[in-house]
């Protein structure tokens, strides 16, 4: 492949212009203004300018720094990891659903543990779904079960056997001392203990999600945002397919 | 000031509806008591303490009375007899019960148990009115780092660059638990525990840095979950300001069973009433699962059963910081014009009441940029409607747990609006019949139908369709109904008689 260097635009190609914003802890003066510019030189920025800066009281002072990156990447070397299957529309995925599986698809959804933020599991599981993309219980070949927020990883196994789930979708919002590593690595492994993980589609989506991530934990597939319904149910119908042919 | 036309009888009706569905609820949970209640009750006469497990003494008594067959007659009599006898204290009671010293009963002379008991509850009561503080509203700030010392540097830090209250956000789970944590905490998950030491250490951190910028800083925390009571309690006696605390969130949003919210949050508020602490509603989260435009008028009728079951708790208007956000879809146009028909429709409803204005949330995407013009057309519409608790909205919503820099920009964004701003509101007037007042009119029409809709089928069945942010509960459901017990004919407890009364001294 041939080699597609780039870096930040500012209002010239390769001018690599970039702005940054950050707080140190120590009272504005002239030391802690040159300490910021410092800063930027060690994270790679030539020629900073501390465009502004503010005292904060209690002995902390906010910075916005402008500079230039030295450095740039080649998009042709990097290779980016996601779920692969096409997105289809519903009506294709709730034909391929009836062809393929003779049956209802049981889709069950929940924020696990302490996780209480509903936002992203009621986005794709809600009949009424997310700008515009109507969610999971929309789709007539899906049972879709939203159990909510804090659901215990050991009740929504048990759900799960007693609905006979196809797919295990799990929300994780809070990311705050990277707890959502802790609860999805648990609820992997419970499943794991269970003898169940062969059997289910297991699926998270979340802001902080990505792909890779979620394979590095032991999920099938990582949803980050600007994610919709349709999305998952093609990677679920996708996934149950390819594991039939296996 | 600028007004819409509404009509004040339809608004009375409404409240009346209202009225009536809280006061049906209030009559048939009066007949039971719950765990929370009680411990509640034991740590207002003193209880306070963990056993070697770091299980706390109220709990441990509770479950002590339970054993004995003694709870329904209320916790308090019992121990204020034991009290006497031994002549110790209440905490010394508990200890001596954990250490399997003492086996309570019911008190020998009953009558004197009581008056005990009273005199205890007094004492108390009277440290809780002394501490009452002068407080009204201004802007608000959230501190949540999961470890009180460092929330205490960020509260300082917020409060020098202008916030007037500070809340320490709690620990997510935390509502579920069903006792209330203890000590100094430093591990918290997308928050710090509320316990009674992390509240006396952020009030001290919040009067220095008060006294250094010459105002009134209040505190914030969350009388929410299974503990309702029991914070509130801990609140009162440590000088709290504000409490996160709603007569249904807890049963639409973390499926605690509607009869223990229902009895737990008439007593919470009454001790929120008596500390004059301003309770803040949770409506603005109907608005994260429910769609804002469609769902405006369930917010309405919501703070209008909340406004009466206050009223019924002995909070005054003042106190009560009824809750609604700013969560229309930003795409939608003139969305900005239903945002101000909403806010304004509640101020009008509410006159006297400190409401409590809520930033977007749904509709941040991680674009700070956008975010940060988001809130300050929040701002606009609080000054614009004259809210009286404006929670700052922080560009970084959707990405992490703010920053202290996030908080700085956000109160310069606020000052700025509200200072730019100021008179805007006796300035302008709304267009007659014009798009905004028809909005504000038809959303209160459907106020009043849904309340009636409700008064028909009772609150319990409401919830349980789902008329709330299209949750639906069930009145057995839920987490905590085994704390949940019917009161004996001779039930006693001191304090609502005391603080319902608002009197410190007499019996």
């Amino acid at each position: 492949m041939t080699e597609q260097l780039i870096k930040p635009y500012g209002d010239t190609l390769d001018d690599g212009r970039v702005q940054l914003s950050f707080t140190l802890p120590v009272t504005l003066d002239e030391t802690a203004r040159e300490g910021a510019r410092q800063l930027a030189l060690l994270m790679g920025l030539e020629e900073p300018a501390v465009v502004h800066a503010e005292d904060m009281g209690q002995d902390f002072s906010f910075f916005i720094v402008y500079g230039q990156c030295r450095h740039q990447v080649d998009l042709s070397k990097l290779k980016v990891s996601r779920p692969e299957f096409a997105t289809l529309d519903k009506e294709v995925i709730n034909h391929l659903i009836a062809e393929k599986m003779g049956r209802k698809m049981v889709v069950l959804g929940a924020c696990i543990e302490t996780d209480a933020h509903t936002v992203g599991i009621d986005a794709i599981m809600n009949m009424k779904g997310c700008n515009g993309h109507k969610g999971l219980e929309s789709y007539h070949e899906m049972r879709a079960i939203n159990l909510g927020a804090q659901v215990d990883s050991e009740d929504l196994i048990a759900r799960a056997i007693a609905e006979k789930a196809d797919v295990i979708l799990v929300s994780q919002v809070v990311t705050q001392k990277n707890i959502h590593l802790d609860n999805l690595t648990r609820l992997a492994d419970l499943l794991e203990a269970e003898g169940l993980r062969d059997q289910v589609i297991l699926i998270v989506g979340g802001p902080r999600i990505s792909h890779e991530l979620a394979k590095e934990l032991g999920y099938d597939a990582g949803f980050g945002s600007k994610t919709y319904a349709e999305d998952v149910a093609s990677f679920a119908i996708h996934e149950w397919i390819k594991r039939k042919a296996a | 000031m600028a007004q819409l036309h509404l009509d004040q009888a339809q608004i009375d009706r409404a409240r009346n509806s209202a009225r009536r569905i809280a006061r049906r609820v209030f009559e048939q949970m009066n007949r039971f008591t719950t765990t929370t209640v009680e411990r509640a009750t034991l740590r207002l006469l003193g209880v306070d303490g963990v056993d070697e497990n770091m299980v706390p003494l109220p709990n441990r008594l509770v479950s002590h009375l339970q054993e004995q067959k003694l709870l329904s007659h209320g916790a308090a009599a019992v121990v204020a007899g034991a009290m006497s006898d031994h002549n110790w204290t209440a905490r010394q009671v508990a200890e001596a019960v954990v250490a399997g010293r003492l086996v309570l009963d019911r008190p020998r002379d009953e009558t004197a148990a009581r008056a005990a008991a009273a005199a205890e509850a007094r004492r108390m009561c009277a440290h809780i009115a002394r501490q009452r503080a002068r407080r009204d509203a201004g802007i608000y700030l959230i501190v949540a780092t999961g470890n009180i010392h460092e929330d205490v540097i960020q509260a300082r830090a917020a409060a020098e660059q202008g916030a007037d209250i500070i809340a320490v956000i709690r620990s997510t789970g935390q509502s579920l638990l069903d006792y209330v944590p203890y000590g100094a905490t430093t591990e918290g998950f997308g928050g710090t525990y509320a316990t009674q030491e992390n509240f006396r250490l952020m009030r001290a951190a919040l009067d220095e840095a008060g006294s250094k910028v010459g105002r009134y800083i209040r505190l914030t925390n969350y009388c929410s979950g299974l503990c309702m009571p029991e914070i509130a309690a801990m609140g009162a006696m440590e000088r709290l300001d504000m409490m996160l605390n709603d007569s249904m969130y807890g049963i639409i949003f973390r499926d605690i069973n509607m009869q223990r919210t229902f009895i737990d949050q008439f007593f919470s508020r009454m001790v929120n009433a008596y500390a004059g602490i301003i309770i803040n509603t949770g409506e603005d989260n109907y608005l994260t699962t429910a769609d804002a435009c469609e769902a405006a008028h369930t917010v309405l009728a919501s703070q209008l059963i909340n406004e009466q079951f206050a009223c019924l708790s002995g909070l005054a208007p003042e106190q009560m910081g009824l809750g609604h956000a700013f969560e229309i879809d930003p795409e939608l146009e003139n969305g900005f014009l239903w945002e101000i028909a909403h806010a304004q429709l509640v101020r009008q409803v509410f006159p006297e009441a400190s409401l409590k204005y809520m930033p977007p949330t749904r509709h941040m995407t991680g674009n700070i940029f956008k975010g940060h013009v988001q809130d300050a057309l929040f701002n606009i519409v609080s000054t614009l409607t004259q809210q009286n608790i404006h929670l700052l909205g922080m560009m970084t919503e959707a990405i992490h747990t703010p920053f202290i820099q996030d908080r700085f920009l956000a109160v310069q964004n606020a000052k700025y609006v509200f200072n730019t701003m100021r008179d805007l509101h006796s300035e302008v007037e709304f267009r007659r019949d014009g798009q905004i007042e028809q909005r504000a009119q038809r959303v209160l029409s459907e106020t009043e139908q849904i309340l009636a809709e409700i008064e028909r089928i009772g609150l319990p069945a409401a919830i349980s369709q789902g008329t709330f942010a299209e949750i639906s509960r069930q009145p057995d459901g839920g987490k905590g109904l085994d704390g949940v017990l019917a009161k004996s004919a001779d039930y006693f407890n001191p304090f609502p008689k005391l603080m319902l009364q608002g009197d410190d001294r007499d019996d």
